[in-house]
């Protein structure tokens, strides 16, 4: 039997950037950090240019039906791995500057992006399962990883509750299972679309997948460990998971929901709808209520699962589409603020929305992006937030979940108030305290990446739309 | 021959069990050994489908499920012993710097 | 009632007590040993249900490794501290029985209801090749993936480790005052 690897190329170039990240660490010890990044970055691109090869072989399903081939997988890996190397930069920089630079951080994030693109692409519950831990596990560990108690206690919120949601999605599986004797995303589909009634045990195992992947995306009401964790974790460490969690858990539920359990769209739509109107209100409301930077963004990121389902609502290409837009948007205004937020704070201290007052006189550069960041969060324009917003809107109008769409547009507003007041404390108001935040350019340069992406899909939304579309057909 | 909804009662019953366990216990490692018995459960299911199927994927996920376990399980404990070296505690209401 | 379906009646209210009796126990070391009851009654269903090499797997690593792994830990906690039982949030109990009976029943309804499955005889699944040569042609053929990226999990895993055990332990609370302000003092060392 020959095995193809070319469909897996781009997990398998992660895994060894990563494997000879760790040797290096053993074999040499002097070695200068900046070597660790240099390798990471180059098993990123590698990556990238094997997904890219992707595009145009797109075909069914790939190894024995692990892996989907397809353009939305091209898509969602090169989101993924975007964020990946925006976050290996942004981690050197800060864990160097506060002293908890390791090559195991490196590694761990590079073990994570490969469970990440894996996890996008699997056409198999299998897979699917054995990625989510991959991610999952690194995750867990990244986030305990600095010296920091508070961190530990965020990584153990983490872990026990990342461990309850999982045992809720296997159960769904075996359920999945149960009710059609396969696995695999399309065997699935394949056994439902012939009953002429829903089989009860297919419906438990709905609402059961629904739940572990609530808890993943960190939708509302299974958002508790969103705030903990993005607290504890090294603020490089949040930007990651916040984004890359996000993309890759959306785009295996989207296979789920759209290829697997496509027969029952009756049956999921109200689900989705539900956790979507619960979370976007959840989000935006608890927002309002921090007082520290991260735990906003934390909720905001609750808030903004909610709008990718509002998306996910419209059955088919169009909401993949919206949902995929969504996506690209949010990844690259989440990494963005959380890189900022890495630049202002120091450790765990500097993330109280006092210590961003006058932000603005310390660091017009820091203020401008932040600002810029948080004005695509709220979604007006001229930002990727906005045309991301009005997509996913759309799709769910069109889709006949106007009420949806009402919610969605009240959250926002609501929202809208939480960035608005960071925004006026940063330039209305005097710095309180000493703190200076971080003054080296190159990690403001780094950030100046995402942000000319959040502001050129904003003008220019018209760049993606072909691409996107494209990839808004999931192959099994 | 067992009947399978025999199986699959008893399976259901150890997964409300575990449930019960996470939610109600504060030390974390009975939180931990209670999502333990939600994973035994899912592979009781698994087994018994797999037999209902004759269709071996279902022992080779309840495999890969115990391996996930103890990797899972050795990361949890670490966590949990890192934890008690600072604090002197695993209780979970105690060990929240952190809100819920 | 064939000697299987009695076997199983005997042992399925001993596993499900032992499951009840765990969560119910004070002390971890005996809680770790009912779960070790509850997973070797498990682990003679799979026997059952025409899944040896399972039955194999879960006495070595469920019921031997993992089982070590957690008295280890809760020796190393040490075994005397009796867990206090009261709630922590008024009414979490309460609560946590009405999810875990709603959950149940659930559960039930859905089995019954989709249950009107076609009978099974393990006989005939032995047959077609339950045995553990058929296993492996399954994981190494339709599951290659799937079991390769495990060996990512469990470098994860050992990384994990690694990176957990080399860490200096923190001080107990918040840094101490003269930290922070000796931090807080000296703002040029950071300022632009």
């Amino acid at each position: 039997m020959r095995v193809e690897l070319a469909p897996i190329a781009p997990e398998l170039l992660l895994v060894g950037a990563g494997i000879a990240v760790l040797l290096g660490g053993v074999l040499a010890r002097r070695a200068d950090p900046l070597a660790h990044l240099a390798v990471s970055l180059a098993g990123v691109a590698g990556a990238a240019a094997a997904s890219v090869m992707l595009w145009s072989r797109e075909g069914a399903t790939a190894l024995a039906g692990a892996v989907a081939v397809d353009r939305f997988g091209v898509v969602a890996r090169l989101v993924l791995l975007g964020v990946a190397a925006l976050a290996l930069l942004l981690a050197h920089h800060t864990l160097a500057r506060d002293g908890e630079l390791r090559p195991e951080v490196p590694a761990l994030i590079l073990f994570a992006t490969a469970g990440m693109t894996l996890l996008a692409v699997s056409a198999d519950l299998v897979t699917t399962f054995v990625a989510l831990e991959v991610l999952s596990l690194s995750l867990y560990v990244l986030t305990g990883s600095s010296r920091r108690l508070v961190s530990l206690e965020g990584a153990m919120k983490y872990f026990l509750l990342g461990a309850f949601s999982t045992a809720f999605f296997l159960y769904g599986v075996a359920m999945a299972y149960g009710a059609t004797g396969t696995t695999s995303l399309g065997g699935i589909a394949h056994a439902l679309a012939g009953r002429t009634e829903t089989p009860a045990l297919a419906l438990v195992a709905m609402a059961l997948l629904a739940v572990g992947f609530g808890f993943k995306v960190s939708a509302a009401p299974f958002h508790m460990w969103t705030p903990d964790a993005y607290q504890g974790a090294p603020t490089a460490v949040t930007a990651f998971m916040s984004a890359g969690t996000k993309v890759a858990a959306f785009a295996a539920l989207l296979r789920v929901l759209d290829v697997a359990l496509q027969p029952l769209g009756w049956d999921w739509g109200p689900v989705v709808a539900g956790l979507a109107a619960v979370s976007v209100v959840v989000g935006s409301v608890l927002a309002i209520a921090q007082t520290d930077v991260k735990r906003m963004l934390a909720y905001s990121s609750v808030a903004h699962a909610g709008f990718v389902l509002i998306g996910a609502t419209a059955p088919g290409a169009p909401g993949i589409d919206a949902a995929l837009f969504y996506l690209l948007a949010y990844a690259l205004m989440i990494v963005g603020a959380f890189g900022v937020v890495s630049l202002v704070s120091q450790g765990e201290r500097g993330t109280s929305l006092e210590d961003h007052a006058g932000l603005y006189r310390r660091s017009p550069v820091l203020a401008g992006l932040f600002a810029l960041f948080l004005l695509s969060l709220a979604g007006i324009p001229p930002t990727a937030g906005f045309i991301a917003k009005v997509s996913v809107f759309r799709a769910a109008v069109e889709a006949g979940h106007w009420w949806l769409a009402l919610v969605g547009v009240l959250a926002s507003v609501v929202a809208a108030f939480a960035y608005i007041r960071l925004m006026v404390l940063m330039y209305m108001r005097e710095p309180v305290g000493h703190r200076e935040p971080d003054p080296s350019p190159v990690p403001r340069l780094v950030l100046a990446i995402p942000a000319a992406g959040t502001l050129l899909l904003g003008v220019l939304p018209g760049l993606v739309t072909d691409v996107l579309g494209k990839a808004a057909v999931l192959r099994w | 021959m067992i009947r399978l909804p025999l199986v699959l009662l008893f399976s259901a019953a150890l997964f409300s069990i575990g449930v019960y366990g996470v939610l109600a216990r504060r030390n974390a490692v009975m939180v931990l050994m209670a999502i333990e018995l939600m994973l035994n459960a899912v592979n009781v299911n698994l087994v018994g489908f797999s037999q209902l199927w004759r269709d071996l994927a279902g022992q080779v996920f309840a495999l890969f499920v115990i391996a996930v376990a103890a990797a899972e399980v050795g990361i949890g404990l670490a966590i949990v012993l890192l934890i008690y070296r600072n604090r002197e505690t695993i209780d979970l209401s105690e060990v929240s710097l952190l809100k819920w | 009632m064939s000697a299987d379906q009695v076997a199983f009646l005997v042992l399925a209210p001993i596993s499900v007590g032992a499951g009840i009796a765990m969560l119910l126990q004070r002390n971890a070391v005996h809680a770790a040993l009912l779960l070790v009851v509850n997973l070797v009654t498990v682990g003679i269903f799979y026997l059952m249900l025409a899944a040896p090499f399972l039955f194999a797997v879960q006495i070595i690593v469920y019921a031997g490794a993992i089982m070590v792994l957690f008295l280890f830990v809760i020796m190393l906690l040490g075994v005397d501290r009796a867990e206090p039982l009261e709630e922590p949030i008024r009414f979490q109990r309460t609560a946590a029985v009405l999810l875990g009976v709603g959950i149940l029943a659930e559960l039930v309804t859905a089995v019954r209801a989709g249950v009107g499955f076609r009978a099974l005889g393990p006989a005939a699944f032995a047959e077609t090749g339950a045995d553990t040569a058929a296993l492996a042609r399954a994981l190494f053929r339709s599951y290659v993936l799937p079991f390769e990226a495990t060996s990512v999990l469990l470098i994860v895993a050992a990384v994990a480790a690694m990176v957990l055990a080399r860490r200096r332990p923190a001080p107990a609370t918040a840094e101490p005052e003269g930290v922070v302000d000796a931090e807080e003092a000296a703002p040029e060392e950071v300022g632009a």
